[in-house]
């Protein structure tokens, strides 16, 4: 049970965005990809679960082959759960029926238990209050912890976080990283992308340091954030710390 | 029947003949905008998702409906049904005329619609696991209705208005039995208010239907 990233390229027209990425994340891990703007790291979360095309290399996804033909992309990402830096609530449906509406289209399940299933993931992000409400009355934050209740419906094995407190204001950060703490205390496996060093620093086994669409530096938070080696890291820590 | 012919006011029969056209006019407002809102949805979804080479000549199509004045598209189409043999009432043709007429407007309409749904939300529903055809029907549908709607409104009230057209093909609605009494008491400005008030009586019930559902969704925005 894995996410295997094997030599992964990725362009956008001419623009060759990840240049050869190889990575394995087991079952159990919470790995932060930290990295200056436009060093591709949200390009490959995309990849992982097939939103964004790949241009060589192949990623495995417990065996699978997410680009291969004939892959069932829409079974594959019922297992991993994506949350965006912009939480893309459905504007025209409830708190309650956001979280509601993929268990039921997507794993068939009765009202009932899809609701069953909402209301407890809304509960594990603290937003029992307001399952009645639409998205447009939430604050960032809530909406984003929404977004997090929303992908934990599905029950994924799992969880991708692109840089989710980035677009948020800097009293909402706490609540959604305490959030995918707790998330990360579970036992749930985790790629984040972040720019909150101290948080990957806390929270991470590995941590991996991109630039220009590469992996510079990987290894435990105590290595790559304590004591990093490239000069690369270094100037990169130093202007976000 | 002929002891009206003589009578020079208006009376409770010519109340009856206007209402007769009234029921035209509904009539022709609802087949057209049927067909026009069913032929707009699919044109509409096409226009936002088709590749070039079918969008241009769709678009291509759809814009002599939108630039070519309604009246003569009425006639001609009215005429060519004569020369191919159809054997078409002209009500029959009226409707079809509208329909494709308001198809052309209501086709920008849904596009636009479709269009300002962001592309994150759908890339959010698809990362969920939902397919391409659910992330339509759950997510692009019920967001674009709510952003099509006003202007759907304004065009339907604007066909039902514009169905007055028909009379030059034969039709008898309601502004053609206006003007049928109008020539026999000669009293157009009466006669004319009664018809306006009978074609705003029409309209307003869409134009509040349309206000009230605009007020419940906005609460939500």
């Amino acid at each position: 049970m894995s996410i295997e990233i094997q030599d992964v390229h990725k362009s956008f027209g001419s623009l060759e965005v990840v240049k050869g990425v190889t990575m394995t994340v087991e079952k159990g891990e919470v790995v932060s990809v930290i990295g200056g703007s436009g060093s591709g790291k949200s390009t490959l979360l995309m990849c992982i679960n097939g939103l964004e095309p790949i241009n060589a290399g192949r990623i495995l996804v417990d065996g699978t082959n997410v680009h291969g033909r004939g892959t069932d992309l829409n079974k594959l990402r019922r297992k991993i759960g994506i949350v965006f830096q912009q939480w893309n609530a459905f504007p025209h449906l409830t708190v309650l029926e956001n979280v509601m509406l993929a268990p039921r289209k997507v794993l068939g399940k009765s009202k009932a238990e899809a609701e069953a299933i909402a209301v407890d993931k809304l509960a594990r992000v603290g937003l029992s209050e307001k399952l009645k409400v639409y998205p447009s009355k939430l604050s960032g934050g809530q909406q984003q912890r929404m977004a997090i209740a929303r992908a934990l419906a599905m029950s994924p094995d799992y969880m991708l976080f692109d840089e989710v407190t980035s677009a948020l204001d800097p009293q909402l950060v706490g609540e959604v990283l305490d959030t995918m703490r707790s998330l990360s205390a579970e036992g749930m496996t985790m790629i984040v992308v972040t720019h909150e060093i101290a948080f990957a620093r806390e929270v991470s086994d590995r941590v991996a340091f991109f630039h220009k669409g590469k992996i510079h530096e990987i290894g435990p938070p105590a290595q790559v954030i304590g004591n990093p080696q490239k000069p690369e890291t270094i100037d990169f820590l130093k202007s976000v710390l | 029947m002929f002891s009206s012919l003589f009578e020079t006011s208006f009376s409770f029969n010519d109340l009856l003949f206007m209402l007769k056209g009234a029921g035209v006019t509904l009539m022709l407002t609802f087949w057209a905008v049927l067909g026009g809102t069913l032929l707009g949805v699919v044109f509409g979804v096409i226009r936002a998702i088709a590749p070039w080479w079918v969008n241009a000549p769709l678009g291509a199509v759809l814009d002599v409906f939108r630039s070519i004045p309604l009246l003569i598209q009425l006639v001609v189409a009215n005429s060519f049904k004569t020369i191919i043999g159809l054997h078409w009432s002209p009500f029959t043709v009226g409707c079809v005329v509208l329909a494709l007429y308001m198809s052309a407007y209501c086709t920008e309409i849904v596009r636009s619609g479709f269009l300002a749904v962001p592309a994150t939300t759908r890339r959010a529903a698809r990362s969920l696991g939902l397919s391409w055809r659910q992330d339509l029907t759950e997510i692009v549908f019920p967001i674009a209705l709510r952003v099509a709607l006003p202007s759907w409104i304004g065009l339907t009230l604007g066909v039902m208005k514009d169905t007055a057209m028909v009379w030059w093909i034969g039709v008898v609605e309601l502004l053609r039995s206006s003007q049928v009494i109008v020539t026999r008491i000669q009293e157009p400005l009466f006669v004319l208010s009664i018809a306006g008030l009978i074609y705003f009586l029409m309209s307003f019930p869409i134009a509040r239907l349309g206000a009230r559902l605009e007020k419940r969704w906005r609460e939500n925005d």
